[in-house]
């Protein structure tokens, strides 16, 4: 059934296209193949793992596909969009607008409270303060955290704080939510919950999600694993869970 | 745009109260100092302008000798009665002429005695010299033109002879004569070089010259200009005449000096205004330093927030927007910092000017200024931080520890 779900996916226009993509860092003999040419398409409402040895380009490629960064070579299209060809502020307001993130370390504002956190990224798209306020109460009660709302970071767990990033990756309805290594600084118990709030927003909301992590475990909540290394993808299929069940 | 910023800067401000007070230091000082200067200076010049307008408006003094630098004079011949009629005469411009002699006198009532200046002059030394009766009446033109026994005290003469007597009717002795105050003299206060202008005793001038001084001299001339008339010209004219009646050969040097209140007025205005001026730049100088002040608590803020500027950037502000969240965070805490100043500039500005017996002039402009000023000091000197922050590399900015 499943396979038949993805074949269905495949058949829309990939959400977005790596065409011979690559990073290089430094010049001349100390020059790095972060990403030494990579194929890859990703449809809307897939849920794709990444994984691969550490320094085998896994985050280059997240801050790629975050238009965070751009490649050496080759062409990233967005839903059909060239962003190489976007200036440092098209590409901002390319991130405010589709994107959202989860960072490895949670990255909150420190001493703000976590629902001034999860506002954060509706104020630079200028919801006006009441909506603002709805909808990212609203955010932190789909992570379960409505009474934790005034904390700041510092008077959450790590689990807690990274509820509260996913709120404020998914309180403007992304079409794409990248996560480095979500589960990176967190026990398993912990990690169950963040795989479950990701799972659930990528089924009930169809936000596509893509994740970097080093745990087989968490990756098998993926429908598609891709594994890089060395700058390059050495394995793109269908994970094993997704097959079983 | 702007409101979010004003926002966002609010509440970074509120987490730091005590690095923004401290921030904002410098620039209270600057602007605390400057409008404190500048409103004391404005105060120390209307009070200049004022004694010296109590002197007697439009007044020119015309004294004997020759100038021999500055405040020093050589000895010449004194001037005569007739010198002041002439000048009187000739220059149509002048109000009124009133030729002066005086000495120091002891002056005995009772069993009181003060030693005071006894001035000898004609009716027309009270509107000249800006003096008004308190009490009683002047000497009339014929009075003083016989040479009565009749005199008119100062309030210092008054209070030392008479104490809470009514001096008027009593008979005074000067020297040899004994005359009869006729009017007290309405009083005018220390004068701007601190002398007492209320310790004189005046008389006619015929009196003075038989009875006390036993000559035919007059020391000094003063005399008031008509409104609205070139004081240089009545200047020069004066002094055209009176060397004619002093027979100066053309190579010769005045013998006598003529003073214009006007000049001094300017000249210690411009003095004033010079000090002021120089102790304004001194404020200035640490508005400045309270900008750099400013500018440094910024870079510090820009490095500690580096991860934070780096998550705004991931959530897709835009440069502009971080660049204006730090312009705006600079400009609240530099104007913030005016504001503190120019209220702490008036309590102390109202307070020294109780103490230093100047009068407090408000003056709404220097305040204007001082915090237009202090608001651009956080502009100019938060540029530069908020543009290091908006310019970060997001990914960067987000691995910064
Ligand atoms: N800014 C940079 N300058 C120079 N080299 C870089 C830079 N960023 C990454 N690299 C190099 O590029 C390679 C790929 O790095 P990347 O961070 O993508 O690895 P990764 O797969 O995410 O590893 P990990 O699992 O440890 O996070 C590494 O060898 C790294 O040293
Ligand atoms: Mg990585």
């Amino acid at each position: 059934m499943n396979a038949e779900v993805n074949q269905a996916l495949h058949q829309a226009a990939p959400l977005l296209e790596l065409q011979q993509v690559t990073k290089i860092y430094g010049k001349g003999d100390a020059e790095m193949h972060a990403l030494a040419g990579i194929d890859l398409s990703i449809y809307p409402g897939e849920f794709v793992a990444v994984m691969g040895p550490s320094g085998s380009g896994k985050s280059t490629c997240m801050n790629i596909l975050g238009c965070l960064d751009t490649p050496t070579s080759g062409t990233y299209l967005f839903q059909g969009v060239d962003v190489g060809a976007l200036n440092r502020n098209q590409r901002a307001l390319l991130r405010r607008h589709y994107l959202g993130f989860v960072f490895q370390g949670f990255n909150l504002l420190n001493r703000t409270s976590a629902l001034e956190n999860v506002e954060l990224p509706l104020i630079y798209r200028g919801s006006p303060t009441q909506q603002r306020r709805t909808m990212a109460r609203e955010a932190l009660r789909k992570v379960g955290l409505s009474d934790r709302a005034n904390h700041t970071p510092g008077e959450l767990s790590g689990g807690q704080q990274q509820r509260v990033a996913i709120a404020r990756a998914i309180v403007t309805g992304p079409s794409l939510l990248l996560a480095d290594e979500p589960t990176g600084n967190l026990d398993s118990a912990r990690s169950i919950e963040i795989m479950d709030l990701l799972t659930a927003f990528n089924r009930d909301q169809g936000i596509t999600v893509v994740m970097v992590t080093h745990e087989p475990e968490m990756a098998a909540y993926a429908r598609r694993i891709v594994h890089f290394k060395d700058g390059l993808i050495e394995a793109d299929h269908v994970s094993e869970n997704a097959l079983t069940c | 745009m702007l409101g979010n910023a004003l926002l966002l800067a609010f509440r970074e401000l509120r987490r730091n109260v005590m690095r923004s007070i401290l921030t904002m230091l410098g620039i209270i000082i600057g602007v605390a100092s400057v409008i404190t200067l500048v409103t004391l200076g404005n105060g120390a010049t209307r009070q200049v302008t004022q004694q010296i307008a109590s002197l007697g408006s439009n007044l020119m003094m015309i004294s004997v000798g020759k100038r021999t630098g500055p405040g020093q004079m050589s000895g010449a011949e004194a001037f005569k009665i007739a010198d002041a009629e002439a000048l009187l005469h000739e220059i149509p411009e002048l109000a009124a002429v009133a030729p002066v002699a005086s000495s120091a006198t002891t002056a005995i009532f009772a069993n009181e005695n003060w030693s005071t200046n006894v001035t000898g002059s004609t009716d027309a030394f009270f509107p000249v010299s800006n003096q008004q009766i308190a009490q009683g009446r002047l000497f009339t033109a014929s009075e003083a033109r016989v040479g009565a026994a009749l005199c008119i005290i100062g309030q210092t003469v008054a209070t030392k002879l008479f104490a809470l007597q009514n001096p008027l009717g009593n008979r005074i002795r000067l020297q040899k004569i004994s005359c009869e105050v006729i009017g007290v003299l309405l009083s005018k206060g220390q004068s701007t070089m601190g002398s007492d202008q209320d310790d004189l005793i005046v008389i006619p001038l015929r009196t003075f010259q038989r009875r006390i001084a036993g000559n035919q001299d007059v020391n000094l001339i003063k005399v008031s200009v008509k409104d609205g008339v070139d004081a240089d010209l009545v200047k020069r004219d004066i002094e055209r005449i009176m060397r004619t009646r002093r027979h100066l050969a053309s190579n010769e040097e005045n013998n006598f000096n003529v003073l214009d209140m006007k000049e001094i007025t300017a000249m210690l205005t411009t003095t004033t205004r010079t000090m002021t001026g120089l102790l304004s730049a001194v404020g200035a100088v640490s508005l400045l330093v309270g900008g750099i002040g400013i500018m440094n608590i910024m870079l510090v803020s820009v490095t500690e927030r580096t991860r934070e500027i780096g998550i705004r950037l991931a959530i897709g502000a835009l440069e502009r927007e971080v660049l204006l969240q730090f312009l705006v965070e600079a400009v609240v805490l530099s104007s913030f910092g005016g504001l503190i100043g120019i209220a702490l500039a008036l309590t102390t500005a109202i307070a020294l000017s109780g103490i230093m017996q100047v009068p407090f002039v408000f003056e709404g402009g220097i305040v204007a200024i001082a915090f237009l000023f202090s608001a651009s000091v956080g502009i100019i000197f938060g540029y530069f931080p908020a543009r290091k922050a908006a310019r970060l590399d997001p990914i960067e900015a987000l691995r910064h520890e």
